[in-house]
């Protein structure tokens, strides 16, 4: 604001610092945010129109990539598959909530040592996700993985989870729940940890334990955490790209792609540049998205109406 | 307390708790474990299928003497930092005044920015993967780390808006309204007042962006492709292409590429939590 020199100028500004100065506070986000994403969906919208091979001129083909992607869809083509993996992805991926509140049902004791625990559980979640599939890869490996040693012992022949068609998705999804459970466990223990005592203690006077109390008085109270939970875990699902491309880049023969991924492979990598078909693939991801965001704003919005 | 405190449980319950602990963690970090027990073994190990025994000598100097010595990590994880660092100053510089404009200040299309930053942090990132890529490449920052490090901070400020924003609703509103009746600049008041009440929420929001950052594959495969701009998460790729088949290698290789968000974690875990679970409680 020094750089105001002039009288007037000051006078002006001063009267009305209070209309200007948030948005010269906002100016500089704002302008970055507008730039690098709002602006791009927009013009991914455009894109999805046009034939582009990245470089040349692009040509306008109206909706045909989204009459293509029918037909994928219609011939159970690489798009279906994708979908469908997406569809699986999003369904299997909550259980990482139950599985997150059952750890953290668990480790919300104060037993000498318990914090390094936590800390340690939540471990996983901390590391990227290229190493997670790194070390799934391993551990599924057919020749040596720990999977298979486990096996083993119960004299099961050896699986080759990531290179079977039947398998390879639901593999990469339990890889993924890894992190993603650890995440759920950290918001249920913060929860936890600010349950009411006094209502823990009349639902014991009325007799309340176990399940019962956990449905009837801990849940209720964890209604938060779960939203949170319920939101990373869904963003997750949908935007699951690192471990599918370290695992097994989409095969065995495309059966473990997913739309994020498609989309990928089809605007930037050996199969050619075809801007304007993934910019449709990313749209209809984001149509799919759009639904959560709506639902997540409006709670968010009801929230900021409470206050 | 929920679930029962197991002090108050019996004796046999309380030493079976004790025991499940370490097993369960057990299980739980076991991939892991398996990693790091390979990064230790000599390569005879793997030809002579030795792999879950114990190592017949211990290599872990040697195997990771390699990595730091005998490949393109040390650089791949100094573009991490260089990318990495940038990125948390600028996107907690921008969320700080975003979030103080949005926090502070009642205008009719404030709670509509605020959605829109929330909404735009929760878009899948192959919508904006082609119009960036070709506007990274216009500006002549392709295959760079500033082109890396300006996509981070627009889309990380986002998140951090999000943070920020209700970080400081619930400062006590009276402080700014005193201040503004001795008649301070309102910048002043953002720098003077609010800023140092924020130390809590940008010491958690620094470590998440870090890891956050850190940790991502996807616009470092988009944005960057050799050795000499890409982060350690999309180098480790040629790292593993490089030793095929040198699982020992391999699994050190990871570990390093791992280690200094884990490090961050653990030195700052408090401010850590504290971030991840933001509105986790009323």
């Amino acid at each position: 604001m020094s750089a105001v020199d002039t009288p007037e100028q000051e006078s002006w500004f001063h009267r009305n610092q209070q209309r200007i100065a948030p948005w010269l506070f906002l100016a500089p986000g704002l302008l970055f945010f507008m730039v690098y994403v709002i602006i791009p969906v927009f013009q991914s919208f455009n894109l999805s129109l046009y034939e582009w091979d990245g470089l040349g001129s692009a040509e306008y083909v109206g909706f045909r990539n989204y009459e293509d992607l029918y037909w994928e869809w219609v011939d159970r083509d690489a798009f279906f598959v994708s979908l469908k993996n997406n569809l699986i992805w999003l369904i299997l991926y909550l259980a990482a909530i139950p599985a997150g509140l059952f750890i953290a049902l668990f480790l919300n004791q104060t037993v000498w040592g318990i914090r390094l625990y936590k800390s340690l559980f939540f471990f996983p979640f901390v590391i990227s996700q290229v190493v997670v599939g790194l070390v799934f890869t391993w551990f599924y490996d057919p020749t040596f993985g720990l999977l298979n040693e486990f096996l083993g012992v119960f004299g099961i022949e050896p699986l080759n989870v990531l290179g079977d068609e039947r398998f390879v998705t639901y593999g990469i999804i339990f890889a993924g729940l890894w992190p993603q459970t650890a995440y759920c466990m950290i918001l249920y223990l913060t929860g936890l940890n600010a349950v009411d005592p006094e209502q823990i203690e009349a639902g014991r006077l009325d007799g309340a334990k176990g399940a019962r109390m956990l449905w009837h008085i801990i849940l209720p109270q964890l209604r938060p955490a779960t939203f949170i939970a319920f939101v990373v875990t869904i963003i997750g699902a949908l935007r699951s790209f690192d471990l599918i491309s370290i695992m097994t880049q989409g095969g065995p023969f495309g059966s473990s792609r997913v739309l994020a991924y498609y989309m990928f492979e089809v605007a930037l990598s050996e199969y050619g540049f075809r801007m304007g078909y993934g910019a449709a693939i990313a749209v209809i991801l984001f149509l799919i998205m759009l639904c959560f965001i709506a639902y997540f704003l409006w709670s968010m919005y009801r929230e900021e109406r409470g206050h | 307390m929920f679930p029962k405190p197991i002090e108050k449980q019996s004796r046999a319950a309380q030493i079976s708790y004790q025991a499940m602990l370490p097993l369960a963690l057990l299980l739980w970090l076991g991939p892991l474990l398996a990693v790091a027990l390979f990064s230790v073994k000599p390569a005879a190990d793997f030809t002579n299928a030795n792999y879950w025994g114990l190592p017949s000598s211990f290599e872990g100097a040697f195997n990771y003497g390699q990595v730091f010595f005998n490949s393109d990590m040390p650089r791949y994880l100094l573009n991490s930092f260089l990318i990495t660092i940038p990125t948390v100053i600028g996107a907690v510089a921008l969320s700080c005044m975003t979030g103080f404009a949005l926090g502070i200040y009642k205008f009719k299309s404030n709670l509509w920015i605020f959605f829109m930053f929330v909404a735009g942090n929760f878009v899948p990132f192959q919508i904006l993967m082609v119009p960036v890529r070709d506007l990274t490449l216009q500006l002549g920052l392709y295959n760079t780390k500033t082109g890396l490090v300006l996509f981070h901070i627009a889309f990380q400020t986002g998140f951090c808006t999000l943070f920020m924003r209700n970080f400081i609703r619930a400062l006590p509103f009276e402080l700014i309204e005193a201040a503004r009746v001795e008649g301070i600049s309102e910048w002043r008041i953002f720098w003077y007042v609010v800023l140092p009440l924020m130390k809590p929420a940008i010491a958690a929001l620094s470590v998440l962006i870090f890891t956050f950052i850190w940790n991502d594959y996807f616009w470092a495969v988009v944005l960057t492709q050799g050795a000499e701009s890409q982060p350690v998460t999309a180098g480790i790729t040629s790292f593993n292409a490089q030793f095929r088949a040198a699982y020992q290698l391999m699994s050190a290789g990871s570990i390093v590429a791992a280690l200094p968000p884990v490090a961050m974690f653990f030195l700052m875990q408090k401010h850590f939590i504290a971030g991840l679970t933001l509105g986790a409680v009323k």
